[in-house]
């Protein structure tokens, strides 16, 4: 009845009538309930909403929020045990559009550790789970955002995207994963974790939702100096538009077999084969798509660049937290002391490990080599898609190089340095470097889990890739997949 | 003998409307933590929004102390932790400052020394602690507030240089009114580098630091003492330490810590606020706006106007009153007669009524006007005056007065002689004095009874020459 509904979907029903928006509400919170202690998506779940009579086409539509937006009155952790007890006084920019909109907020999901991580295990109040195999992970660090979405619970999910932490669960939890264009949606009240990669990003279960999700949290706001001007523009309106002849390209150094060698096993090799019939089935609606070169050196510098610039900018953005201000105070007898008790209780190792590293990065003796050369790499890879994106409406990737891992597969199964990882499990972060709109649906499985297929566009041109988005996701006949896990319907 | 080398780094807290980075009123107030944003307090999730007032008022600054500005504006974060600083890290300007490279001239024993700037930046201040045995307090009132530091080349050798600059600089945010600079607000501070060398000698000696003085007999008491302290330790062979001190209320200067090695402070881009590109009609438009400076005027008006130290030294010492006398001159006036009516009638009605230029009733243009009357000897200085005063109470326009009263001077000299003779008819005895005693004060009783009889409207000079032509006639 209400589990697994798109937004569209809900929205006609309460217009209509056949279903109130208190209902709505009690349903999502039931579900919420009924999968928490499995799957853990949330820190904190809404008991009692607060109504908004409003015309959207949200209002009235349940939704989860990522546990780093700040929500007046509403716990907010950043899943840490450091912001454990915070209750902010302030409305993120997001949350006040949603409201605003009639939008009911069902919970706060669990992240990673103040969004850094991509595994879904680090927030403090525990692991979450991939709904479809409970021994995998969901990915992060929108962990519970993705979560809650890939099971039904809510028809769409706020999260954050630094790196790849939307559109990368997204993928391993089988739903659609959106981050518009750097500057189109405003971070204030985004925890920030690193500023000038940090992206708001949803979850839904199909392109128009995230075209009217971002048509109502989208736009200018005085708050963020790095929002751009209103496009004016409402992009569920354009999802139609004739797609003939758009030209997609995708990175032979990512897409072909030859270059993983030792590397390519059962699963890769599906994910590749499945991404050539995805594209095949992409030519026979019309798109061009074409195969370009890229020096795989520059594609293997994406994940140190991204943890050079990421750490550093995290050390400086979470300086805040010292239990002064917030948070619970350290014991010693000077500020020092005080300080340095606080943060040391208050961080898990993972986190200190970042510190240390974004420290190391910005010391006077490190600066050029490190944080300045990795602006420039930035630089390089951002410049060399611009340069695609002159003769291509879009870039199309896979996702990942496979489904979600177990949580056994611990570090040491994973090598870091292969060119695997390097290159296939971090390729989303160009998005991220370039502010470019980019967009996760999900497009095949893999040993019964869902795998995802990701679009990036040019800049600004969020329309122009949900459109395409939208035509692609009606050749992979998953559209509004959710995990039917549980057997519960409300 | 040692020579001084002093460095000055002078904070003032810029007037705006809101802070620097937030919406919050940047206003002193006595209510602690009353003009405070989430953005003030580094709650998680806020972002700095740049003031473009700040921005401004910091550029004009810049460009009025000869500074190199930039093509952009950007900001650093400056990283490290204290209690005062709610974000972790203060949001300054370090790789691209507001102004580099600029002077500031001032004159010290008549001479005028060049004062290098190294450079200025636009920052935010912080939060202000209180200490008490068992607790500190914190205000947030002053975290965000505009900042501009100035940061000097060590090149003063003096404690008269040091506080010379710093005052001169004062009237420099004065004339520019990009702040109120009141030290006792703490809205001027400065911290003094000081190091001692031998004469001649090719390096500098070590530094201390002196942080956080307000007040200009606190420099100069900080800079004397600490050139004695280190004299004498020099002298005694003993080492100058590096080190941070502070001054007691008694003027000397105590130990607060030692500088090990400077901190990193790990400074990086402010990735939220974008480059703001500085454009030429900008720069253009700033240009318009900056005023002659204090020297300036001062120099000028000794050497083209011809004045006295005195008078320059006050007509330039501030903006407002300079500019007034600046405007009565536009009117092609009499530059000493005017220098006459502002210092005296001026200056002196807004000491007496306690009332400031904006208050005075008389524009420039009609002190000009009175002042062409006197000088083209249609009335007397003595006249207007009186009439000044008059028009000052009843807040009129005192040319206008004159007309109304009539009371332009009778200049026929026809006229004069016949009231003359009349009145030294009636005064034999006097005219008697002058012509056998030679009494020369007989002229002045004339000159007195030729206005009273006319009303003060007896021309004074042509009466004077009557006055003395008749007498003279008497003689013979």
């Amino acid at each position: 009845m209400y589990r697994g509904k798109s937004i569209t979907e809900l929205r006609e029903e309460l217009d209509k009538g056949s279903i109130t928006k208190e209902e709505l509400f009690s349903h999502a919170n039931t579900l919420a309930h009924s999968f928490q202690e499995d799957y853990n998506s949330f820190v904190t779940i809404i008991d009692k909403p607060k109504f908004k009579e409003r015309e959207s086409l949200v209002s009235g539509i349940p939704y989860a929020l990522k546990d780093n937006f700040s929500t007046s009155g509403i716990l907010t952790t950043g899943s840490s045990n450091i912001l454990k007890d915070y209750i902010p006084v302030y409305d993120a920019t997001v949350y006040k559009k949603l409201k605003n909109a009639g939008a009911v907020l069902v919970g706060k999901t669990v992240l990673d550790e103040l969004a850094m991580g991509g595994t879904g295990t680090t927030g403090h109040t525990g692991v979450v789970k991939n709904p479809w195999d409970k021994t995998r992970m969901i990915g992060g660090s929108s962990a519970g955002s993705a979560a809650a979405v890939s099971l039904g619970i809510v028809p769409f999910s706020i999260g954050s995207d630094t790196g790849d932490s939307v559109r990368k669960p997204a993928a391993f939890g089988g739903v659609v994963g959106f981050k518009p264009t750097y500057g189109r949606i405003s971070r204030y009240g985004l925890f920030a974790f690193a500023s000038s990669l940090d992206h708001v990003a949803l979850f839904t279960r199909n392109v128009k939702d995230a075209a009217i999700v971002t048509d109502i949290i989208k736009g200018q706001d005085p708050m963020d100096m790095v929002t751009l001007k209103d496009d004016g523009k409402k992009y569920a309106d354009t999802l139609d538009e004739d797609i003939k002849g758009k030209k997609l390209f995708y990175i032979k150094e990512i897409c072909s077999k030859e270059f993983y060698k030792d590397y390519l096993d059962e699963e890769l090799e599906s994910v590749l084969d499945q991404f050539q019939e995805l594209v095949q089935k992409c030519r026979d609606l019309g798109f061009v798509v074409e195969e370009v070169s890229m020096d795989q050196k520059l594609l293997e510098a994406i994940y140190p660049t991204y943890m050079c610039i990421s750490c550093a900018e995290a050390t400086s953005n979470n300086a805040n937290l010292t239990g002064i201000q917030f948070g619970p105070r350290g014991e010693g007898d000077s500020i020092e002391q005080i300080m340095f008790d606080a943060r040391t209780k208050g961080f898990s190792e993972l986190i200190k490990r970042r510190f240390i590293l974004g420290s190391y990065i910005l010391q006077k003796e490190n600066q050029e080599k490190l944080f300045k050369n990795a602006g420039r790499v930035r630089r390089m890879i951002v410049d060399k898609i611009t340069e695609f994106f002159k003769e291509y409406d879009g870039m199309i990737l896979p996702a990942s190089g496979g489904i979600a891992p177990e949580f056994t597969a611990t570090s040491e199964k994973v090598e870091k340095l292969s060119p695997r990882y390097l290159i296939l499990e971090n390729h989303l972060a160009i998005g991220n470097f370039g502010g470019f709109p980019s967009i996760t649906l999900p497009y095949g499985f893999v040993k019964d889990m869902p795998i995802g297929v990701n679009i990036t566009g040019r800049i600004k041109e969020d329309d122009l890739v949900l459109n395409m988005a939208h035509k692609i996701e009606s050749v992979t006949g998953l559209k509004d997949q959710y995990c039917k896990v549980g057997d519960i319907d409300v | 003998m040692y020579k001084v080398v002093i460095g000055l780094e002078v904070h003032c807290e810029l007037t705006t409307k809101t802070k620097n980075f937030s919406s919050a009123p940047n206003e002193f107030s006595d209510y602690p933590n009353e003009h405070v944003a989430t953005v003030d307090l580094g709650l998680p999730g806020i972002l700095p929004v740049a003031n473009k007032e700040a921005c401004r008022k910091a550029l004009l600054t810049a460009m009025a102390l000869h500074c190199k500005t930039p093509d952009e504006v950007i900001f650093d974060r400056k990283n490290y932790f204290y209690a005062d600083l709610p974000k972790g890290y203060q949001i300054t300007q370090n790789t691209k400052p507001m102004g580099i490279d600029g002077y500031l001239d001032i004159m010290v024993d008549g001479h005028v020394k060049r004062v290098d700037i190294h450079d200025l930046h636009l920052e935010e201040d912080t939060a202000s602690l209180e200490h008490f045995p068992k607790y500190s307090l914190i205000d947030y009132n002053r975290s965000g507030v505009p900042l501009i530091e100035i940061v000097t080349e060590p090149c003063l050798s003096s404690a008269d240089e040091a506080v010379t600059f710093f005052e001169d600089l004062r009237d420099v945010f004065l004339f520019l009114g990009v702040s109120e600079a009141k030290s006792n607000y703490g809205q001027m501070r400065c911290d003094v580098n000081i190091s001692l060398m031998e004469e001649g000698a090719k390096e500098l000696g070590t530094k201390v630091e002196m942080k956080n003085i307000n007040a200009t007999q606190s420099i100069r008491a900080a800079i004397e003492y600490e050139i004695e302290r280190q004299s004498e330790l020099l002298s005694k062979g003993e080492k100058v330490i590096q080190e941070t001190r502070r001054i007691g209320l008694d003027g000397k200067t105590y130990s607060m810590r030692e500088k090990v090695d400077a901190l990193d402070y790990k400074y990086f881009i402010e990735p939220n606020i974008p480059s703001t590109p500085i454009t030429d009609d900008f720069i253009y438009e700033l240009k318009q706006e900056l005023p002659e400076l204090k020297l300036d005027r001062y120099l000028k008006y000794i050497e083209e106007y011809k004045m006295s130290e005195y008078d320059a030294g006050v007509l330039s010492k501030e903006r407002s009153i300079s500019d007034y006398f600046e405007e009565v001159l536009s009117y092609d006036t009499d530059i000493s007669l005017a220098v006459n009516f502002v210092t005296s009638t001026v200056l002196g009605t807004l000491n007496k009524l306690e009332i400031t230029l904006e208050e005075f009733p008389i524009t420039p243009k009609m002190l000009s006007g009175v002042i062409k009357l006197v000088h083209e000897g249609k009335i007397s200085l003595d006249h207007a005056r009186k009439i000044l005063y008059q028009a000052i109470e009843e807040k009129k326009d005192p040319v206008e007065l004159i007309e109304k009263q009539n009371l332009h001077q009778i200049d026929d000299e026809s006229e004069l002689l016949e009231l003359i003779t009349g009145i030294m008819e009636e005064n034999k005895e006097i005219v008697r004095q002058y012509v056998e005693d030679g009494n020369m004060g007989a002229i002045n009783f004339f000159i007195g009874q030729t206005m009273k009889k006319s009303n003060r409207q007896a021309n004074p000079n042509k009466s004077k020459d009557i006055i003395i032509k008749e007498l003279e006639r008497r003689k013979k």
